[in-house]
């Protein structure tokens, strides 16, 4: 039997939490509803986590059941256009053809349209506001194929950089700003967010406010190369107090390696990946990979590709090419012994 | 003026007719060809080819993404997959087709012998012969290019896709819209000055109508893209950096210059899908389709508004709200245009007879899947909504709904309608019929869980998703449904290949239509019409079902192609007009440019040996003629 967990909840299922009555759309609704999100960390724009999503979604309902009316009207009568000629019905006078053009063609969707655009720019105007000031800034920039995150303080400094899994406060204000190291991507946590392109040479914006703890999972949406598929990030939402404890441990440096294992791994580290990412607080000061000074706290690898655990990573680094062709790291040629190592130091990263 | 009997009794003078206007036989007689009809009739086969070959690419794709993290394909790949099946769709099949169809057609429904520049046809031809073949040369070869139909910068910049693929594509889309911008610039002028004495513009069938609408909007959008294509070929060969914001240029910049001319595109496509609905319900309603005016402003209101739309593909680029919100309103606004026809249609099927064949209920599957992608189109315009389901799998739903509904319909529907025209035989029914039930199931299994999948979060232009991700069985539908949409089309396919020998013999009108294409032999003969005809309403052939009893106009050579120029709006006989014989220079053209244009992605000093080359075809072509040789002997 399956698992039906908090977050799993298809089309049909929310179209039913949303209609009571339990009404379906079509056939088609139905037999699609046999879906369900199977993880926590769903990706569904209609399970919405934050204010701006909720409002999304309600618009999204509001088209939606308007647009079955407008549609079952407009069959309705063409079937019964159809039908009238079945019946040796005479055709409709000149008048009676002005009559249905001008009001079903042109009033009732003029009216429509002006509601609905109305409406839409109204929301849009609130979605698309600029961030309240006591918003937490966050600095998000897209690269062939992760994110970069670095949290910055009022003055705008830099107070802690990660990679690929940004925590936020709930109810707490969230001001992105979305930048590109290379190509255009698209920064979409549907949960949380509609999406803002990143391009080069510009910086965007968005915010958004969690209403409720848990992990929403965002993905690229701008096609960015060979795997945009595979160029994904997790949100994690938490209380306020839980998030400044995090926030505080992600901005110190990395612990001192205590043991000879360690010890040997963080040489590794230093001599075969310290080129291109950093772990504050040794020698390893590269930057044109993900910054890995707290990997060993992060749920995934991979831009959420993988699960974090000692054998993904060991897999991803012993073939990252195997897993994600194309991307920048190269494949290892480090002895068992010197992986296990630098294995052991990673995990020690929290 | 004269009733056609009196004529038809001249054997003799039928006969010069018909070596004036003969095309050579033979191998190398097929690369002189210019009349109308044989290149309008290349071009809808030619189009219906890189239609089977896109929909291939995507039953490939739809293979790869039946289960997650499938392995069936790699990234680069499926990119240069995903990339071909747009550029075919919307490069090679969707506007050749709709090209195809006014080059064949338009000249006989307005009754006339040819195309104004018959010999710049041939050449469009070629040219759009030429950049689809080297595209699938190319595929075959894995070097296609893969940065999406909508290239957009940087990722389509020599540093982020430094293969030849993107050259080949940036100099390809080039190549077609001068295809493109030959056929508009003819059909201009071809339904302005060349209209049957009496056709005035307000008794102009729908179809011309929404041809010349077409042609219009390709002449303004087209060359966007031109501009677009040649600056991103400057900036990769030689670094200029238009679109390189480190050096100054803007990467949104491409993106307006593309959707300026991708926007209206969709419109280009559809516009003469629209005229087909129209022609297919007057004929099988037999009385006039209500609202005449209506439809034709309508037409002509969502050629202008379709400008007016373009940044409505750019909603999540961070342009600022105020400014997004008037092409939002821009983009509700031309729902309205396309209420009038929708609703004009109906009035017009209230109460009549309607004969239930083939293109009929190919026009009743377009109602249904038309409005769907209509009102999902409201939906995408809004700014907020957008930035939820933009670049997911919802909008592919919503597009395909768009172009499967308004452009693939109606142009079945009128490939069923025109095909005892341009064969002489029907096709078969019963096949047609099969066709139309699995392609209307097929499209709805395939595209309309991708709304779902959309607002679930996938993404699109994603070549795997991970299992964990729930989307999978969704999927799995999708792709057997992709598979009933295909066999669909095959169907259709087989129907106009065996219906070519097989096919019952059509005669002269088989659906009683009454526009002038219907009252020529079908197959119509290299010279449409023995005598052009007199117009007086807008449905000459009801007028005058006894095609004997038709008037027609005297006085034009058999021993010369000629035909008749009529003033632009009252379409009173003006002059007469000098034809072009059949000519193997547009061919040699075609090669010269390709040969420039090609040679430029290995050698830039090529391009100017192209140069060259062409100059001296354009010589050959232009070569004087001695116009007392002019005559059907040549």
């Amino acid at each position: 039997m399956r698992q039906k967990n908090r977050n799993s909840a298809s089309f049909i299922s929310t179209a039913r939490r949303a209609w009571p009555d339990g009404c379906a759309l079509t056939a088609c609704c139905l037999w699609s509803g046999v879906t369900e999100a199977q993880r926590s960390a769903s990706q569904s724009a209609l399970q919405p986590a934050s204010t701006q999503a909720q409002g999304i979604e309600l618009l999204w309902w509001i088209m939606l059941w308007s647009g079955v009316v407008i549609f079952l009207a407009v069959m309705a009568l063409l079937i019964w256009a159809l039908w009238s000629g079945r019946q040796r019905e005479s055709p409709l006078s000149l008048t009676a053809s002005k009559n249905l053009v001008l009001t079903a063609g042109v009033a009732i969707p003029a009216l429509t349209l002006v509601i609905l655009v109305g409406g839409s720019l109204f929301l849009g105007r609130s979605v698309a506001s600029a961030p309240p000031p006591d918003a937490m800034q966050v600095r998000i920039t897209g690269w062939m194929w992760w994110w970069e995150i670095e949290y910055l303080d009022s003055a705008g400094n830099i107070t802690a950089t990660t990679a690929n899994e940004m925590h936020v406060p709930v109810g707490r204000p969230v001001a992105v700003e979305l930048a590109s190291g290379d190509v255009i991507h698209s920064f979409w946590v549907p949960q949380l967010q509609g999406k803002t392109d990143m391009v080069p040479g510009k910086v965007n914006s968005s915010w958004f406010v969690a209403t409720e703890a848990g992990e929403y999972r965002g993905q690229c949406a701008e096609f960015c190369g060979l795997q945009h598929a595979l160029m994904a990030f997790v949100v994690v939402a938490r209380p306020e107090a839980e998030f400044d404890a995090w926030l505080a441990h992600q901005a110190e440096p990395a612990a001192a390696p205590v043991t000879a294992a360690t010890q040997q791994g963080r040489d590794v580290f230093e001599q075969s990946c310290g080129h291109c990412h950093r772990v504050r607080g040794t020698d390893a000061t590269g930057n044109i990979g993900p910054d890995l000074t707290h990997i060993a706290s992060r749920r995934t690898l991979a831009a959420a590709t993988l699960v974090n655990n000692r054998g993904h990573l060991a897999g991803w680094i012993g073939d990252p090419q195997r897993i994600k062709p194309g991307n920048a790291m190269p494949r290892s040629l480090l002895t068992p012994q010197e992986l296990h190592n630098l294995l052991t130091y990673l995990e020690t990263l929290e | 003026m004269k009733t056609q009997a009196i004529y038809d009794q001249n054997p003799e003078a039928t006969d010069l007719l018909s070596r004036t206007w003969r095309s050579p036989p033979g191998f190398f007689g097929w690369f002189t060809h210019v009349n109308q009809s044989r290149i309008g009739y290349r071009f809808i086969v030619t189009s219906v080819i890189f239609f089977a070959l896109a929909g291939v690419l995507a039953l490939v794709m739809r293979l790869q993404l039946i289960s997650p993290e499938n392995t069936l394909l790699g990234a680069d790949f499926y990119n240069q997959l995903f990339t071909m099946h747009g550029t075919t769709m919307m490069f090679f099949f969707a506007v050749p087709a709709m090209e195809g169809l006014g080059i064949y057609l338009v000249p006989l429904m307005i009754g006339t012998r040819d195309m104004s520049f018959p010999r710049l046809n041939a050449f469009g031809y070629y040219v759009y012969l030429i950049a689809g073949i080297s595209l699938y040369v190319a595929l075959f070869m894995g070097m296609a290019p893969a940065a999406g139909w909508f290239s957009y910068v940087p990722l389509a910049n020599i540093a982020f896709s430094p293969g030849k693929g993107m050259d080949l594509w940036t100099t390809m889309i080039t190549f077609i819209e001068i295809s493109a911008l030959a056929a508009a610039v003819e059909l201009i002028v071809t339904i302005l000055k060349q209209r049957a004495p009496g056709m005035t513009l307000n008794r102009m069938p729908l179809f011309v109508w929404s041809i010349l609408v077409m042609s219009f909007m390709i002449l303004f959008a087209m060359p966007t893209v031109m501009a677009g294509s040649v600056l991103l070929a400057l900036d990769r060969a030689f670094d200029m950096q238009f679109f390189v914001a480190a050096g100054g240029g803007d990467a949104l910049l491409w993106q307006h210059l593309f959707w300026f001319f991708g926007h209206p595109e969709v419109y280009i496509i559809m516009v003469p899908a629209l005229g087909i609905v129209s022609t297919v319900i007057t004929t099988f309603t037999q009385k006039p389709v209500f609202g005449y005016t209506a439809l034709v402003l309508s037409l002509v209101a969502t050629g202008f508004v379709s400008f007016g739309l373009w940044v409505h593909h750019m909603f999540t680029t961070g342009l600022p709200h105020l400014g997004l919100s008037f092409f939002t309103a821009a983009s509700a606004m031309i729902a309205i245009p396309s209420g009038i026809q929708i609703f004009c249609w109906i009035a017009s099927l209230w109460g009549a007879r309607i004969r239930f064949a083939t293109p009929m209920l190919f026009v009743l599957g377009f109602f249904a899947i038309f409005v769907i992608g209509g009102l999902t189109g409201v939906m995408v315009a809004s700014i907020p909504f957008d930035s939820q389901v933009h670049d997911s799998y919802f909008v592919v739903a919503h597009f395909h709904y768009v172009l499967i509904g308004g452009a693939v319909f109606p142009f079945f529907a009128g490939l069923y309608y025109w095909y005892p025209k341009m064969t002489g035989r029907l096709m078969s029914e019963r096949l047609g019929r099969w066709s139309f039930a699995l392609i209307f199931a097929g499209t709805n299994l395939t595209f309309f869980p991708m709304h779902q999948l959309g607002l679930q979060g996938m993404p699109r232009r994603v070549y795997t998703y991970l299992s964990d991700m729930g989307w999978g069985e969704l999927n799995f539908a999708i792709t057997i449904a992709a598979f009933i949409l295909a066999i669909g089309f095959l169907l259709t396919l087989i129907n106009a290949v065996v219906s070519r020998t097989r096919g019952v013999a059509a005669g002269n009108n088989p659906w009683q239509a009454e526009t002038l294409e219907w009252a020529t032999t079908s197959p119509p003969q290299n010279y449409n019409f023995r005598h052009l005809p007199i117009v007086h309403s807008r449905t000459p052939l009801w007028d005058e079902p006894d095609s004997s009893h038709r008037q027609v106009v005297a006085g034009l050579r058999a021993d010369r192609r000629e035909l008749l120029i009529t003033t632009l709006l009252e379409a009173k006989p003006q002059s007469v007009l000098i034809m072009p014989h059949p000519s193997v220079w547009p061919f040699l053209l075609a090669l010269a440019v390709g040969f420039g244009f090609l040679g430029f992605m290995f050698q830039p000093l090529l391009f100017v040996a192209g140069f060259a080359l062409s100059f001296f075809m354009i010589v050959g072509w232009l070569w004087p003629r001695k116009p007392w040789l002019d005559t059907g002997e040549t």
